[in-house]
């Protein structure tokens, strides 16, 4: 099912459910993903799509209520599933690393900057506390923080809100992992800081070769600095293709109303088109096998058929979707040549 | 036409205490503008340029330090914030605030809600109160059954639904809206966006829209007012400023922008450089603010401070060497 020849994460027909007092929620089935080396990926959806419980799996840190029910996770041709807690820790910080939404929650409040970073080193490397001191300053660096010495010894709360995240990439890119899994890493920042910080995790990814999974929400961010997309609704991923092949054709109904609705590129507010409906309520016993179908403009008899991601045309191996009754190619490219 | 609210050399400073000094902390610093009946007027601005302390100076929760608020050419900035409560012209400023569920009183249903604001602002009770609340329901698209939910009954665009019912039942003639949508998802952010243009025009009501979604504030507003540290640094129509931005500063912003602007003029080579900006602590009032962080920043920017000036096309700019505009067909 997956294109690429030796992926670095192959997430692979995975099902999470989280049991809880209101029924058993599917957050995710059969959703499959692979990232190469120095690639990057974004992973785009509404709220609820399930976008952060596939990277939290994918980190092994899933709520003591997720259960995976079906499915691998592979980090280099290791099984992370089968991997218990200590092997895992052994991963995570050192090979993968993970970027979380809010930087001020995400660091520890009452410890300094510098001393956060030399947790990570203290953790996976043997160096010397003289030299951990001297590899944090560095990373500090790295992240183009003015200053390092003396922010070394600043608390979170001394910083602004970029300089804070700039200070959780350098305890991700410490151990110079493999995988960074930025999760809406530039949510609630300012538009110039957005851009430098996502410049930033661009080059540093260009420069080591990491392979990066993008989560955010804005698509805009996701054309910009992505060269693959993977559009989730509802614990399904519904479309996945080179960026500009999916921006000028996409051939998933909910990928043209999510790209419809988005502001960026819009001419006139009258030109935006909301997408009808909400999420399905994924605690239902009933759900239909497109979880699009009840808010499809195009659904038909056929939706209620199984569905798997399948390439969207004989040309395009690249180019996965899940939907019966597809976009053709030709007719979302005209209209999307008017927008331009 | 005379304008519905204006700014005149507005300040507001607080003390802060530093090594046993009292400086003062200049978050708005000698703002003039004007928004004229109708008009929707976007402001925009990184966060800590001072958005929020004007916000609260035009809506009179927080007292000026110096300058006029002027709304229907009365200066409501002599009204004691306190007394602003209960003052007639309360019901004619209202605000939409950020995230719908910390702005709802989550003890309170919807129609409790709206229903506040109808007795505190309208001063009417019973039957005729509860018509009204009904009323901006139905003005947000708000089904009926869903007035005797509680916030966490209700899904983001309908908490978003209450809350700008719940400002607009008193028919306010300014609405300030600070960023309204940011706490929502795209599907549902294009639904309130149009339900406010739609309201806008029925209600004819004037809007304060601030926003750092620069492309929203793009669709939205007719002018645009950009802020940098307690100062207006640019200000005109909306496309112009879009299309051909003249201060360094809404340069970068737009520069900033992923994926750019469709015809924008803003490129890479815009983008600031450096780390963060001066302090706003008594600022030298003979140095430009952006200074540090401009990529042009030429010497005479650190010996006088630029002030906003006209640059025609009803557009302002306060840079000693703004960028060459054409200016845009309208």
């Amino acid at each position: 099912m997956n294109a690429l020849s030796n992926p670095l994460l192959e997430v692979d027909r995975l099902a999470v459910e989280f049991r809880t007092r209101g029924g058993t929620v599917r957050a995710l089935e059969n959703v499959s993903l692979a990232l190469a080396e120095g690639e990057t990926v974004g992973l785009v959806g509404e709220s609820g799509s399930g976008k952060s419980v596939l990277s939290f799996a994918a980190m092994g840190i899933q709520d003591a209520a997720a259960r995976i029910t079906a499915g691998a996770i592979r980090f280099a041709g290791q099984d992370l599933l089968a991997k218990k807690g200590a092997a895992m820790k052994a991963l995570r910080g050192r090979e993968m690393a993970m970027i979380f939404q809010n930087p001020r929650v995400a660091l520890n409040p009452i410890r300094q900057v510098g001393r956060q970073i030399e947790d990570v080193l203290a953790r996976h490397t043997d160096l010397l506390p003289a030299a951990r001191r001297a590899r944090a300053i560095e990373c500090l660096a790295e992240v183009r923080i003015p200053d390092p010495e003396r922010r070394y010894a600043a608390y979170p709360f001394e910083l602004s809100g970029g300089m804070c995240q700039r200070v959780m990439i350098a305890i991700a890119l410490a151990c110079k992992p493999r995988l960074l899994i930025a999760d809406e890493p530039t949510t609630g920042l300012d538009v110039t800081t957005q851009a430098a910080i996502m410049r930033l995790v661009r080059e540093l990814s260009a420069e080591r070769r990491m392979a990066t999974l993008l989560i955010t929400h804005d698509l805009g961010m996701a054309r910009e600095y992505c060269d693959r997309i993977a559009v989730m609704h509802a614990g399904h991923i519904v479309e996945v293709g080179p960026t500009e092949a999916l921006f000028a054709a996409p051939r998933h109904p909910y990928t043209e109303r999510l790209i419809a609705a988005t502001p960026v590129g819009a001419a006139s507010l009258a030109e935006l088109a909301a997408i009808d409906g909400n999420l399905p309520d994924l605690r239902r016993a009933d759900l239909p096998a497109c979880r699009f179908a009840e808010r499809c403009p195009r659904r038909g008899a056929e939706c209620e058929r199984p569905l798997a991601l399948a390439p969207a045309g004989a040309s395009s191996a690249t180019h996965l979707i899940a939907c019966h009754r597809p976009l053709t190619a030709a007719a979302t490219e005209a209209r999307h040549a008017a927008f331009a | 036409m005379p304008h519905l609210l204006e700014a005149i050399s507005l300040k507001r400073l607080f003390p802060v205490k530093k090594d046993g000094q009292t400086r003062q902390l200049h978050a708005v610093d000698g703002i003039d503008f004007h928004i004229a009946p109708g008009e929707t007027v976007g402001l925009v601005g990184e966060s800590g340029c001072g958005k929020s302390t004007l916000v609260r100076l035009l809506t009179r929760t927080l007292d000026p330090s110096d300058g006029q608020v002027r709304f229907r050419n009365r200066d409501i900035g002599l009204v004691r914030s306190r007394a602003m409560a209960l003052h007639p012209q309360r019901k004619d400023i209202q605000m939409v605030f950020q995230d719908p569920t910390d702005s709802l009183n989550p003890r309170y249903t919807a129609r409790q809600t709206i229903a506040e604001s109808v007795r505190l602002l309208c001063g009417l009770r019973g039957a005729e109160a509860a018509a009204r609340v009904e009323e901006a329901a139905g003005w947000v698209g708000l089904p009926l059954a869903l007035l005797d939910r509680y916030p966490h009954q209700l899904s983001g665009g309908q908490k978003a639904r209450v809350g700008i019912a719940r400002a607009i039942v008193s028919r306010p003639a300014l609405l300030v809206l600070d960023e309204p949508t940011a706490a929502l998802d795209v599907s549902v952010q294009t639904v309130i966006l149009q339900l406010l243009e739609r309201l806008k025009q029925e209600l004819q009501m004037s809007f304060l829209f601030v926003s750092h979604d620069l492309n929203v504030v793009r669709l939205l507003c007719d002018r645009v007012l950009v802020m940098y540290l307690g100062r207006v640094v640019e200000a005109g129509p909306t496309d112009a400023v879009f299309h051909a931005p003249a201060h360094p500063y809404t340069r970068a912003l737009i520069a900033s922008l992923p994926g750019g602007l469709a015809g924008g003029q803003a490129s890479a080579a815009d983008l600031l450089v450096g780390g963060d900006p001066q302090s706003p602590i008594d600022p030298d009032p003979n140095r430009c603010r952006l200074l540090g962080r401009c990529p042009r920043g030429l010497a005479r920017c650190g010996e006088v401070g630029p002030q906003l000036e006209d640059i025609g096309g009803g557009r302002q700019v306060a840079c000693h060497y703004p960028a060459v505009v054409q200016h845009v067909r309208q």
